[in-house]
């Protein structure tokens, strides 16, 4: 490997909606591992850098490394380790990506072109939490700073540039769709949240301004619950009044965090019968998921988990088809653009030494001049140091200008080369 | 004279069915209005072509086979554009308009004859009877359009397949209510329609109730809707059940309207009379 190429490269491993279903998700998103899954990723001795993003559409590593390969392993064996998952799964489910791909593909997640529902808002913030979580932790550093911040700026310029975001549906929309499939008008209709995240308030909202009466919201902290109710003027319980709750709400959606199921199929039947057979209608958007599948089952109970709320959104995917393409657009060219500035980390070390041995020189010789020199006043020192100031950026101007353009071009490895044996740069690094 | 409007009648509600097709086809809302207005203008013809036949008999015209299902066809797109116009029910059209379209047809390939009225039928009850009966069926046919459709989209939903036919067809609550109140409107005029019918029987033949196979079969139905609007109200019936309920009630209903005039002979054979 030629020394200056031994730059950091940008990794990507992860799975979502598409390539693997929540029950892999489920075991990737290592979500109760003791130390939290950040730091067991960032301990990985060849691992640089990382972002770990954990939604319930996806689980992605985001590393900056010097050894691809070495890399690549240690994170998989961590995660067939801690995941529970057998090799072939995980194989089967994965994707990776390197270098270009890796930042086009963060590119289009962080602007929502990867998602469920091309355009949905929320995965900005999640992304943003996962690098705000890196930088708590410290283990995002020069590479992913710069990734991210430019993650962001994309995203934010294709949100403004074009309409993928203001027909954007969110999960938690296409499921307030579904439900005004099911009771056409909300109404009159009672909701019920279980589990009081972000994800749960954003479709109350959308509830509450398509109609919706009156909102209940079930929390294992109470005092959460009672705070979100209170925001969206609805009344807070407990878990344990859910079965009495589910009396007289019409639609359901269950978020919560909790490892295991919260309802059961034999709880909803019980149900029925009082509440005359109303239609009932859950909408399970939680990874694990809080609702027993097999709740579907019965007459007038519809169950959706997030997995079935594909169906719903791919409708208006052919009017978005058309933004879509923009917006690949420009996260091409910003992806170029990042890989250029990748590229000048090599660079970036033999242009600083250029300019400091040439000022060291300067400076050497200046004050040598000087002492020479010993008429001079004050007004022609300076005009002397202007002077040779001027001389030496002139004539580096051009090495520089050289090197930077040639660091993203194909030929690069061999300029900074030659530029390294012309200004002896390795002899003088070891002075 | 009457019968060149039925035909023109029957020719426009066959230009609206097309029309009804193209917009579930299309979902373009101008094609539904248009299809809509056809639909109209052949109720209006179709008004004339009885009023007509009522003129030139010189009696109500529910005599036969031909009229009873002209009237039914009548009473549903009656009902149909009252419906629509009331509370509007996606692709509705689609499914009610053929239907009438077929019972037109059927009505169509009766005689046409205007026979002397035959002197049992001599009566104000004629009239109230059938007609009162009649509007019952069609609102039951409504409701077993409606439950038709309630079922393709509970269906479509329990599947999660959310596609074309998904997109098409309402709500199910939507569906669930207009089967509520075609029960709760079908249900009294069926009632009404069996008591009128044996006042009638009472003053022609001197007993309320000879179980005369359409006397009987006629119950048979009301018991079916009996049943189904009992366990909407008590229960809570509804949904799937309720459609499926109101699918075997419109069965035997339909069994009761042609089976037994067809196939049975008594006081409301056709069979017999006409022969």
């Amino acid at each position: 490997m030629p020394p200056g190429s031994n730059r950091p490269q940008i990794v990507l491993l992860g799975v979502n909606h598409r390539t693997a279903p929540v029950e892999v998700r489920e075991h990737l998103a290592l979500r109760d591992s003791d130390p939290p899954a950040l730091r067991l990723f960032a301990d990985l001795p060849l691992c640089e850098e990382v972002v770990f993003l954990s939604t319930c559409n996806r689980v992605e590593v985001l590393v900056s490394s010097r050894h691809l390969d070495g890399v690549k392993r240690s994170i998989k064996e961590l995660w067939l380790k801690k995941g529970r998952l057998d090799p072939g799964t995980l194989t089967k489910s994965l994707y990776e990506y390197e270098g270009t791909e890796a930042i086009k593909h963060l590119f289009r997640v962080a602007s929502s072109l990867d998602s469920m529902v091309v355009g949905e808002p929320q995965i900005l913030g999640q992304l943003k939490d996962a690098y705000n979580m890196a930088l708590k932790e410290k283990t995002a550093g020069l590479v992913l700073n710069r990734l991210l911040c430019k993650a962001f700026s994309v995203a934010k310029r294709i949100r403004t540039e074009t309409r993928i975001a203001s027909q954007a549906v969110s999960i938690s929309y296409a499921a307030v769709e579904l439900a005004k499939k099911i009771f056409g008008d909300l109404k009159d209709k009672n909701a019920m949240l279980i589990g009081a995240g972000e994800m749960a308030e954003l479709a109350a909202q959308h509830l509450i301004s398509n109609g919706a009466k009156k909102l209940v919201v079930a929390n294992r902290t109470l005092s959460r619950a009672v705070e979100l109710a209170r925001s969206l003027d609805g009344t807070a319980i407990s878990l344990e009044e859910i079965e009495d709750a589910l009396l007289d709400v019409d639609i359901v959606i269950s978020s919560t965090g909790a490892p295991g199921l919260i309802l059961k199929k034999d709880q909803v039947r019980r149900i029925m019968r009082p509440r005359h057979h109303r239609l009932l209608f859950f909408i399970d958007i939680a990874v694990p998921r809080d609702i027993d599948p097999k709740i579907h089952e019965l007459d007038n109970v519809y169950l959706y988990d997030i997995d079935d709320l594909k169906g719903v959104i791919e409708f208006n995917k052919a009017e978005r088809k058309k933004e879509a393409i923009k917006a690949e657009r420009m996260v091409e060219a910003e992806v170029i653009k990042f890989m250029s500035w990748m590229e000048t980390l090599d660079v970036i070390p033999v242009i600083h030494f250029l300019q400091k041995k040439a000022e060291a020189i300067r400076q050497r010789e200046l004050s040598r001049s000087y002492k020479v020199i010993k008429s001079l006043n004050d007004e022609q020192q300076k005009a002397l140091d202007i002077l040779t100031r001027s001389m030496m950026q002139k004539i580096l101007h051009d090495p520089i200008i050289c090197l930077k353009k040639g660091a993203q071009n194909k030929d690069g490895e061999i300029i900074l080369d030659v530029a390294r044996r012309l200004f002896s740069m390795n002899s003088s690094n070891e002075e | 004279m009457h019968n060149f409007f039925f035909q023109i009648a029957i020719f426009i509600y066959f230009v609206s069915t097309i029309g009804f097709f193209m917009q579930v086809i299309t979902l373009r809302k101008d094609v539904e209005r248009i299809a809509t207005i056809f639909l109209g203008a052949g109720f209006g013809l179709h008004t004339i072509s009885l009023l007509m036949r009522w003129l030139a008999g010189g009696h109500p015209p529910f005599v036969n086979l031909y009229d009873s299902l002209s009237f039914l066809a009548w009473a549903i797109v009656g009902l149909f554009l009252l419906f629509q116009w009331q509370s509007k029910l996606k692709s509705f059209g689609a499914f009610v308009v053929p239907l009438a379209m077929v019972i037109m047809t059927g009505s169509s390939l009766q005689s046409k004859a205007i026979v002397p009225l035959p002197p049992a039928l001599r009566s104000i009850w004629l009239p109230i009877h059938a007609i009162i009966c009649l509007c019952a069926d069609a609102i039951f046919a409504l409701a077993a359009c409606g439950a038709v459709m309630f079922l393709i989209q509970e269906r479509q939903i329990k599947n999660k397949r959310l596609g074309a036919i998904f997109q098409r067809l309402p709500s199910l609550e939507a569906l669930d209510s207009m089967n509520r109140r075609c029960l709760t409107w079908g249900f009294p005029l069926l009632t009404l329609g069996i008591v009128t019918g044996s006042i009638w029987a009472e003053e022609a033949w001197g007993s309320y109730w000879s179980w005369d196979p359409k006397e009987t079969w006629s119950l048979i139905t009301w018991f079916i809707y009996a049943a189904l609007l009992h366990q909407r109200l008590t229960v809570g019936w509804r949904g799937r059940k309720a459609a499926i309920m109101t699918l075997v009630g419109f069965a035997v209903l339909i069994f009761t309207f042609l089976g037994v005039s067809l196939l049975l002979s008594g006081a409301h054979s056709y069979a017999t009379w006409f022969k």
